[in-house]
């Protein structure tokens, strides 16, 4: 099967600063592979420079089968490419209810808008609840699934999640799990980008492991469970 | 008290055009972080072309149409050749462009069309008053009475119900996460720059209804009076420009109205000492906006 995206030898600089350095990486339709390393491992600018909102210094991507590395990130949500992004980011000032139609902002077809948020709201009940309250009187695991929800409006092919369980208490950290199996059901694929690495890995069928802005691991999920690599990783280890 | 009734209603017409001004300037703040100084020459353009269309003879309504949409071309074209190029650039670069563009129009004007003040035709109807509730008010006091009410009304249901406006307020709140949902960052800020060109072409229609001449320089101090009161609101705020616009014209109108004779050459600066109080008071103003530390564009 071929890659829904690949990135090949994919750089970031900020000004002189290299956050990521010359990285590959593949998923392929359905998959849900995990990103995962220590803080300033450089995951998070990964998911930005897909999505175009970090600056890609060199390397290639190419989403089902177009190269997208200058892509502008306004343009990426249309084809069915988007990212939740870490810290959740809802549109504080708006209702619940226009954070969710922004989502679908590129989406034309009303009847598919329609069927977008009878979706969302049917996997977030609460959302439903509170449609008329501004995004940012939320608690934080209704952020997250605001986020996410906003997210799924546009109908993502690839889904990118950074960081969706930071800052949670641990029950609403497991719903926020059970939603992305729930979504690999449905058919989307997904890059997740977690710190709670064994849920990560629990759910996820492949994953790499970054340091310093390079893949120093990767493999099956429960390969790279058992293997000493990623407390390597994380404990900065030879 | 009736004397007071009646400033009060010259203080709700003069803040309804400063409110117009300083909601043109916060609604392009919010989004790009840009103080825009040539919004003041958006007014002269509309005032000019008023004056133009008196001469011609053209209906004053047809009239007021064409003032108000040349300054929102005015402000597209802006937008497109002068600020698309330095977008992105520093707070500093953006407010020094815009100043260039106001001195750039002003020496236009002044070369091409005149020095000079020039008058602008009016119906007479605007210069008569009408007695209600016992308060003479002049035609034009109602007329920018109204026009602020229903520009608000406008304004509001723009920015809470169209999905354009709506848009722009996720944009102003977060520019990255919006354009991630597919709002393109051309749109949004050519869309803030024509809702600042109507604003101001509103504006400058009933400034010049009070005045009857335009000349080049016309636009720079009901500018400089909305930017205090964008301030004194909270810039970047909406609410906080409208809430700003009436507070200062408030503090001006009553400043001049009651103030002894003597002291009336200190009005402008007992004025501002009090818009300098208010901010102690409340440094973000009075309405802050929520989203003032956002990253801009």
């Amino acid at each position: 099967m071929t890659s829904l995206i690949e990135l090949k030898s994919v750089s970031v600089s900020y000004d002189a600063v290299k956050a990521v350095r010359g990285i590959d990486l593949s998923v392929k339709d359905g998959e849900i592979v995990a990103l995962l390393g220590a803080n300033g491992a450089g995951k998070s600018s990964t998911l930005n420079a897909i999505v175009g909102l970090a600056p890609v210094s060199a390397g290639k991507i190419i989403f089902d089968g177009t190269d997208i590395t200058d892509f502008s990130p306004e343009t990426l949500a249309p084809i069915g490419l988007t990212l939740s992004p870490e810290g959740r980011r809802v549109f504080a000032t708006l209702s619940v209810e226009d954070n969710l139609m922004l989502g679908a902002y590129s989406v034309k077809d009303k009847a598919q808008v329609k069927a977008a948020y009878d979706r969302v709201y049917e996997l977030f009940p609460i959302l439903f609840e509170r449609k008329q309250q501004y995004g940012g009187t939320l608690s934080g695991g209704q952020q997250q699934m605001l986020a996410l929800g906003r997210a799924l409006m546009c109908s993502p092919r690839l889904l990118l999640l950074d960081e969706p369980s930071l800052g949670l208490a641990p029950i609403i950290v497991e719903q926020i799990f059970e939603l992305i199996a729930q979504l690999r059901q449905q058919g989307v694929t997904i890059i997740l980008v977690e710190q709670n690495v064994s849920m990560a890995l629990n759910i996820a069928d492949r994953g790499y492991v970054m340091a310093s802005g390079e893949i120093v691991a990767h493999g099956d999920a429960a390969t790279l469970s058992n293997s000493t690599t990623l407390e390597n990783a994380y404990l900065g280890a030879e | 008290m009736d004397f007071f009734l009646q400033q009060s209603a010259n203080a709700v017409a003069l803040g309804g055009i400063y409110a117009l001004l300083a909601l043109g300037l916060a609604v392009v703040f919010s989004i790009m972080g840009l103080i825009n100084f040539a919004h003041g020459e958006l007014m002269t353009i509309s005032g000019y072309v008023l004056m133009y269309c008196g001469i011609a003879a053209v209906p004053f309504p047809l009239a007021v149409i064409l003032a108000i949409g040349a300054a929102v071309l005015a402000a597209i074209a802006m937008e497109r050749i002068a600020f698309r190029p330095v977008r992105g650039g520093s707070g500093a670069t953006l407010l020094v462009t815009s100043f260039a563009i106001a001195m750039i129009l002003q020496m236009l004007f002044q070369n091409l069309i005149s020095a000079r003040s020039q008058p602008v035709l009016l119906p007479a109807i605007l210069s008569e008053s009408v007695t209600i509730f016992g308060l003479i008010i002049g035609v034009n006091k109602i007329a920018a009475i109204v026009s602020t009410v229903v520009m608000l009304i406008f304004l509001d249901w723009f920015m809470t119900k169209q999905k354009t406006g709506i848009a722009m307020r996720a944009a102003a709140e977060d520019f990255s996460i919006a354009r991630l949902m597919g709002i393109h960052a051309n749109t949004v800020i050519a869309g803030a720059f024509a809702l600042s060109g109507l604003l101001a072409g509103v504006a400058a229609v009933l400034w010049v209804s009070q005045r009857a001449s335009v000349d080049p320089l016309m636009g720079f101090t009901p500018v400089l009076k909305a930017f205090i009161a964008a301030i004194l609101g909270g810039l970047g705020s909406l609410k906080g420009a409208v809430a700003g616009g009436f507070l200062l014209a408030f503090i001006e109108v009553y400043l001049s109205a009651f103030l002894p004779h003597g002291m009336q050459e200190f009005r402008e600066p007992i004025g501002l000492a009090i818009v300098v109080l208010v901010l102690l008071l409340r440094p973000n103003g009075l309405l802050p906006a929520k989203t003032l530390a956002a990253e801009k564009v």
